[in-house]
């Protein structure tokens, strides 16, 4: 052997995982950290705001000397927010009715996501007849939209929790496999993938442990896209009445109980939970924003689909 | 005489620091001279190329000095006059004629647009479109005009690219290794077009290249960077004889020979980045004739004789030595087993509909290193990975040790696959870039071996000793390391399954002249002290005499000659085989030209 051992320069080479540079640089960002304050603080809102509610979210507002509130009470002490449609106090339910749309929308958001990052990259990496069948077939449910396709499956099967998580996430898989697709028919690719073929690396693990991790970027950015549009479409099948069931409080639920409300000068009912709807969808779409520059910006642009 | 171009102690930094990237660079050029600028990747010679245009990159500034081009300073020109400068007085050739010529437009809008750019409304623009195309030896016919650039050929795109870069008569054209994605046949006719160019239209020209014998073959003056600055120039034929700085010496030495007399000998270590370079000599940390003083402060500029300067305390000592006292290459020892290893017979494959291998046969035996030696297109890269179960559809027999082999590695024994590694050309994509080396070169040990562990990471260690790299590897990813540190990676993570067969397809193409030595020279190591077989897959014929003993040479997917590598080489019998021969570009031949 020659004496020509390579110098490397130590001192000078972070070691850092590139995920977390990527995630450094995400932070970075000022709208990173406006998104991650008004998510942060809906989620505490809905989490423990619970525990700080005046009354039950069923229970009827009672006044000082026992008496019963009436519906559309404005702001009082008893009532800070004042009361809704049938007389109950609209800041307890305001803080029961988080929990329903943040955990549906993730589970919803969650389920999508893996089916469709599991369906693009079998497609990108199968390619010929099983990539054709299976994006068209994504095409087909993708020529639905969302909300017409979700309202569909509940009014024919009956409203239910896990049916609305199901649909929603069936809608939002397509949407994913084809960014999924997308990124990965270039990774797909490259030399080292053949490398991982020639000494018989699985196929299981060529697709997750060889593919994947170099399209996180792009996946990242569209999944909490989907994540901000599952907000908005759960939301607005409560609305519809197609999510949790009366008494139970939802802000879903919560707007469309209280739309008389904002005609007889009690608006509190409805401006509560759409502000909060709003400000989480505006939340995600920050975070999601912030991560996507700095993917750009470390990764030269191969982040953005 | 005039001066075509002079650029004058050019500094360039780094934006918001002051971090040099290039410092000190002079040179002038006469009208129809070629100056070869030389050096590895990251000196800083595509930075001064761009300066030539006034132009530097994104996040780089100009900090000092001048480019003169006709008395008139680029640099401190606006964006505008800048614009009406270039294509007219310089222009630029750049390394990808691909990614500089707009793929929705027709070649004849595009030549065009470069005349009527500059061109006061031309009476004659057909006739000047023909001339255009006459010159740099295209067709002129409706037909080609009318093609899109995906429609052309490598080596017509860098045509077009030149005839639109001497369209409009320039002082002065930079060529940024022009030739580097080409053909040795397409280089060779390129390299002419812009010689005779260059001579009849009295244009001035800076070839950058970090491929000495191109140089050679080309340029009457060459200037060779190191680190930001220039270590040395003068008349090519004097650096090249008679070079005084440490650093062109170990280039001139890294060069592969046709003729094979020399060994290949790499340069240890890797060139200092900007904001690391080392005070005093950037060059003396790699240096074998370092002193103290050279850590002191960078040597000035001195002259040998008139037109040759370089800046080396040492120069003198190292004159004395010969260049001739080069190690000569002992070529590699030839056992020939009687069995062959991997036996490829009467093979027809294709991609979709076109077949790219005929009816193509091909030995190797244990211990023995077969060099595949064809232009692209030839079908040998196919070749390489039917035999590595890369490319399934094929028909005919490979057999491996007298077994016939699955088409495809999937279909594949475990042990087959061990046997058989495949090293891939560019380590800039086979090295996954989401995973440490350590996973890297981990996953083959798991699959074959199952070891995990203390004994998977000792075997680690000991396989990136083999191939001259530390433990301290593991630990980083891919972009961390540098061309040929990660090739050498690759070829670690090939050696960690125990190959009895290591192909290896063009595996320094993307790689420097330096480090191609070095990986050549490791290779070989190799083969002699671990008795693989080797198929080692290349367009270049001169890296092949102190590597191989056998070589196939392949042309349009047949392979048109077999035999022993000197045989080959001095008596070829095959015309495609000798063609190759003579456009392949060599030092010695140029020397021996000029001389």
């Amino acid at each position: 052997m020659t004496d020509q051992a390579i110098a490397l320069d130590a001192p000078a080479v972070r070691r850092q995982r590139p995920w977390v540079i990527l995630l450094r640089a995400t932070w970075g960002q000022t709208r990173t950290k406006v998104g991650v304050v008004i998510v942060l603080a809906l989620v505490a809102v809905a989490g423990v705001g619970p525990f700080f509610a005046p009354y039950a979210p069923d229970a009827p507002v009672q006044r000082a000397h026992g008496e019963y509130a009436l519906p559309f009470e404005p702001p009082s002490s008893a009532a800070l927010l004042g009361t809704d449609n049938i007389g109950r106090d609209v800041l307890s339910r305001f803080l029961w009715g988080g929990r329903s749309v943040l955990a549906l929308a993730a589970l919803s958001t969650l389920l999508g996501a893996v089916l469709g990052i599991a369906v693009g990259l079998l497609a990108a990496y199968s390619r010929g007849l099983l990539d054709e069948v299976v994006m068209r077939t994504m095409d087909v449910v993708l020529a639905f939209p969302q909300l017409v396709f979700a309202l569909v499956l509940v009014a024919t099967v009956g409203p239910s929790l896990a049916l609305m998580v199901f649909a929603v996430g069936i809608t939002t898989m397509p949407r994913v496999a084809r960014v999924t697709r997308g990124a990965a028919l270039e990774v797909v690719e490259r030399d080292y993938v053949r490398a991982a073929e020639g000494i018989g690396v699985p196929r299981r693990r060529i697709l997750f442990g060889e593919i994947l991790p170099n399209i996180t970027s792009p996946l990242v950015v569209e999944v909490t896209l989907r994540l901000t549009f599952n907000i908005a479409v759960i939301a607005a099948l409560s609305f519809l009445g197609f999510g949790l069931q009366p008494p139970a409080a939802d802000w879903g639920l919560m707007v469309n109980e209280n739309r008389q409300g904002l005609l007889v000068g009690q608006p509190w009912g409805v401006v509560m939970p759409v502000l909060a709807i709003g400000l989480l969808t505006i939340g995600t779409s920050l975070i999601g924003d912030g991560f996507s520059r700095a993917a750009i910006g470390i990764e030269g642009g191969r982040g953005r689909t | 005489m005039t001066v075509a171009l002079e650029v004058e102690n050019l500094h360039v930094v780094l934006a918001d620091t002051d971090v040099d990237i290039v410092d000190e660079v002079s040179f002038s050029l006469t009208p129809g001279q070629i100056l070869g600028l030389v050096g590895e990747s990251g000196s800083g010679k595509t930075t001064v190329g761009l300066a030539i245009l006034g132009h530097c990159r994104r996040g780089v500034r100009f900090a000092g000095g001048a480019v003169r081009i006709a008395g008139e300073d680029v640099l401190a020109k606006s964006d505008v006059e800048l614009r009406s400068m270039r294509g007219r007085v310089v222009s630029y050739v750049p390394q990808d004629p691909a990614s500089a010529l707009n793929p929705a437009v027709r070649i004849e809008t595009q030549l065009s647009e470069t005349l009527a750019a500059h061109e006061d409304a031309n009476g004659d623009a057909r006739g000047r479109l023909h001339e255009m195309l006459a010159e740099v030896l295209l067709p002129q016919d409706r037909e080609f005009l009318r093609r899109y650039p995906h429609q052309l050929s490598g080596g017509q795109q860098q045509r077009v690219a030149l005839a639109m870069a001497f369209a409009n008569r320039p002082r002065v054209i930079v060529l940024d290794e022009p030739t580097t994605g080409l053909d040795v046949t397409t280089q060779a006719h390129v390299l002419a077009t812009v010689r005779d160019l260059c001579e009849a239209h009295g244009v001035a020209a800076v070839y950058v290249s970090h491929d000495l014998a191109v140089v050679a073959n080309l340029a009457s003056r060459v200037a060779v960077m190191y680190a930001g600055r220039v270590v040395e120039t003068g008349p090519t034929q004097t650096l090249f004889l008679r070079a005084a700085h440490p650093y062109t010496r170990r280039l001139i030495e890294a060069i592969p020979e046709l003729s094979g007399a020399h060994a290949l000998i790499g340069i240890p270590g890797t060139a200092p980045r900007p904001g690391h370079r080392p005070p005093g000599c950037s060059f003396a940390p790699r240096c074998a004739f370092m002193q103290p003083t050279c850590q002191l402060a960078f040597p000035p500029r001195e002259t040998v004789v008139v037109g040759h300067e370089v800046r080396c305390y040492r120069h003198d000592v190292v004159l004395q030595e010969s260049l001739a006292a080069r190690p000569v290459a002992t070529p590699p020892p030839h056992v020939r087993a009687e069995e062959g290893l991997v036996a490829v017979r009467r093979i027809q494959a294709s991609h979709g509909a076109h077949q790219v291998l005929f009816d193509v046969e091909l030995l190797v035996r244990p211990h023995e290193c077969v060099a595949l030696v064809g232009e692209s297109g030839s079908g040998k890269t196919t070749l390489a990975r039917c035999i590595a179960g890369l490319h399934a559809s094929y028909e005919g027999e490979i057999a491996f040790r007298g077994a016939p082999l699955a088409a495809g590695s999937r279909a594949r024994t475990r042990e087959t696959r061990r046997y058989i590694q495949y090293v891939f050309q560019s380590p800039y994509s086979s090295l996954n870039p989401r995973k440490t080396i350590e996973q890297i070169i981990g996953q083959p040990l798991r699959l074959f071996f199952d070891v995990g562990g203390s004994e998977a990471r000792r075997r680690m260690v000991e396989t990136l000793e083999t191939v001259q790299l530390g433990a301290s590897v593991l630990d980083r990813y891919p972009h961390h390391l540098s061309g040929g540190e990660r090739q050498r990676v690759a070829i670690a993570r090939a050696l960690v399954a125990e190959p009895q067969l290591l192909i290896c397809d063009e595996v320094t193409s993307a790689l420097d002249v330096s480090v191609q030595a070095a990986i050549v020279d490791l290779l070989a190591e190799l083969q002699r002290e671990l008795g693989l077989g080797l198929l080692f897959v290349t367009h270049n014929l001169a890296l092949i005499r102190t590597l191989a003993q056998e070589v196939a040479v392949m042309s349009d997917g047949r392979i048109v000659e077999r035999g022993l590598v000197e045989r080959v080489l001095d008596s070829p019998s095959a015309e495609y085989t000798r063609k190759l021969l003579s456009d392949t570009p060599s030092l010695e031949a140029a020397m021996a030209a000029a001389g």
